[in-house]
């Protein structure tokens, strides 16, 4: 995962969805190439066609919130959004984005201090969101330990797999 | 220092401190896929290099979501969720036998009390009507507990919720949740678990419970629980697949909120589009319109639900601008509804029944609606498009104010329509 990006930001309000941010007629499948086209088309239809690669979306209070479905991080993923910005998140989300590798990052301040449209830069390692446009700094909330160390290790499928491969050995 | 429910659960399954905020790595008890999760869950299940479920007993994959298959697309989902169950030896019921996952799981005794549930599904929060910690997470957190047979859980801060008074015959267990997720909001409960309590929770059915139970996650919440009372063990004894021990919260358990709500003031409501949170009395709405009525779901599809709705429907008839779905959440209700003649009444007032599935509630297929179109459900969002086309809107409601409003064709307090004496009271799941 790269720790840095520069993209657009996508400025939106509170409460999205999963249902708008991948609508539940698409999910017979669950391949990020079939959900991305279709990525926020209930919140703004126009989204995947003036977005660039790279941009970022950036939300108020609970994003992700409703249904379970991973296929929400995956379409945002595979529409090459870099990174989400929001003042909070729904759990299931939280952790199915840290588990997919689509970065996120928790700031209040950045989500109030960002306009859509303006040039956006994130340090993900460190937590730093630079408003480009405004030239405004923000801190995101850092994770606790345990997630720094799910996030640095890939993800949960390597964290897993070592975990099996460990079981494995130790009853042998 | 004393547990709360969620607390004294957790602890029971881990080896770490169990305070808020620590994180846990927690063992599961029990841990289960839909139609439409279970594919992805499969595939990330093969990349951690995992070859065999953690015990095949205790992993379960319910077809729910687009069944019976809609399309090719969904009975491809369907095919590639029962290969594997197949090959695992694990839990897989077919269309007909089986029922959504949330009304299903625990008519089959496979969610019990003291257990800690996880399932790839938001609404598996329902299981805690019985006193069980049960959370939804995504596919590839369902994958990696049907490897290991455990997961990792930030220990929430528990909410109580205090249901004081006497709550009107005419307020259900979804007027209850539709009321405090209206007052608290949609993120209330971000994070946290809510533990419901008072002689209102006391008095509730255990189908109402699961009424309540299973929209926590609306409020944000990561679960909802009930301690485990009476009714709960006659309901969990009597269907259980396994062994099981039911725990309690200690008297000096720390919460980090309590939220007092006297039952006694509360109405049938209605949550207006697009929030659950937007929650109206029924009698508040003025006149509304309504093109689409749909009882059933993991929300309120169960035998109690359908109960209500055949004593607001006996001797009426839907109205002549609606279409009145109903869908009985498993192939148990649906079979007890026959006999005990709800069926017939639905049939009679105009309404269309299926087989179990989640049909129309997540917009999947039986009752999709067009642009402009609106519709009264039983189910848990009213998010836009959640039903169909995103120019819809979705209303919830319980099921009495559901059926009166299918009769009246617009929104209705049930009282408008059926008398006191017309009310089936005292029903306990039978």
């Amino acid at each position: 995962m790269t720790d840095r990006f520069s993209g657009k930001a996508w400025v939106y309000g509170d409460n999205v969805d999963t249902d708008v941010i991948i609508p539940a007629r698409y999910l017979s499948t669950s391949d990020p190439a079939e959900l991305a086209p279709h990525c926020l088309e209930d919140l703004d239809p126009g989204f995947m066609k003036r977005m660039a690669q790279g941009d970022i979306l950036v939300a108020g209070s609970n994003f992700g919130c409703g249904s379970s479905r991973e296929h929400a991080p995956l379409a945002i993923k595979g529409a090459g959004v870099s990174c989400v910005i929001a003042a909070s998140f729904a759990r299931i989300f939280f952790r199915n984005a840290l588990n997919i590798g689509l970065p996120i990052l928790e700031c209040p301040e950045a989500v109030s201090g960002i306009r859509s449209g303006q040039r956006i830069e994130v340090d993900l390692a460190e937590g730093r969101i630079l408003n480009l446009d405004t030239g405004q700094a923000f801190s995101a909330k850092p994770f606790p330990p345990f997630l720094r160390e799910l996030v640095a290790r890939g993800g949960l499928v390597p964290t897993v797999k070592a975990r099996l491969e460990e079981k494995r050995r130790s009853t042998h | 220092m004393g547990r709360t429910l969620a607390e004294a659960i957790i602890a029971s399954h881990t080896a770490d401190p169990v305070e808020p905020g620590s994180i846990c790595r927690v063992r599961v008890d029990f841990a289960f896929a839909n139609d439409i999760t279970a594919a992805p869950a499969i595939a990330e299940f093969s990349r951690m290099g995992a070859e065999a479920v953690f015990d095949p007993a205790r992993c379960a994959i319910v077809p729910d979501h687009f069944t019976p298959n809609k399309d090719i697309a969904s009975a491809r989902q369907v095919q590639v969720a029962r290969g594997f169950a197949r090959e695992q030896g694990m839990l897989f019921w077919e269309v007909g036998r089986a029922g959504v996952e949330h009304a299903f799981l625990p008519e089959k005794g496979l969610i019990l009390p003291g257990e800690v549930i996880l399932g790839a599904d938001s609404h598996t929060c329902t299981g805690g009507a019985l006193g069980a910690f049960a959370t939804g997470v995504g596919s590839t957190d369902l994958a990696a507990a049907w490897a290991l047979g455990e997961t990792w859980f930030r220990v929430p801060e528990t909410i109580r919720v205090v249901m004081d008074g006497k709550a009107s015959p005419w307020v259900t267990g979804k007027d209850l949740i539709l009321s405090l997720i209206g007052r608290i909001g949609v993120e209330g409960a971000r994070y946290a678990a809510l533990q419901f309590e008072g002689p209102a929770i006391d008095a509730l059915p255990m189908d109402d419970r699961f009424t309540v139970a299973n929209m926590a996650v609306e409020a944000g919440a990561k679960a909802g629980l009930f301690v485990p009372d009476r009714r709960t063990l006659e309901y969990a004894k009597r269907r259980a697949a396994r062994p099981f021990e039911p725990l309690y919260p200690d008297p000096d358990a720390t919460y980090s909120q309590t939220i007092r709500i006297d039952a006694a003031s509360l109405e049938p409501v209605v949550a207006l589009p697009h929030l659950p949170s937007n929650v109206k009395t029924a009698g508040e709405c003025g006149r509304i319109d309504l093109d689409q009525v749909f009882i059933g779901s993991c929300t309120n599809g169960r035998l109690r639900d359908l109960e209500l709705a055949a004593a607001v429907l006996r001797g009426r008839k839907v109205h002549e601008r609606v279409r009145l779905v109903v869908i009985p959440a498993t192939a148990e209700v649906f079979a007890e509804a026959l006999k005990r003649g709800f069926i017939e009444t639905f049939l009679e007032a105009g309404a269309a029944v299926s087989t179990a599935s989640c049909g129309p509630c997540l917009g999947g297929h039986y009752g999709i609606l067009a642009p402009g179109e609106r519709c009264l459900s039983t189910s848990n969002r009213n998010f836009v498009g959640r039903m169909g086309h995103p120019e819809s809107e979705v209303l919830l409601c319980g099921p009495l104010v559901a059926a009166a409003s299918a009769v009246t064709g617009c929104v209705t307090d049930p009282r408008e329509v059926l008398g006191l004496d017309e009310l089936p009271k005292g029903v306990d799941e039978k």
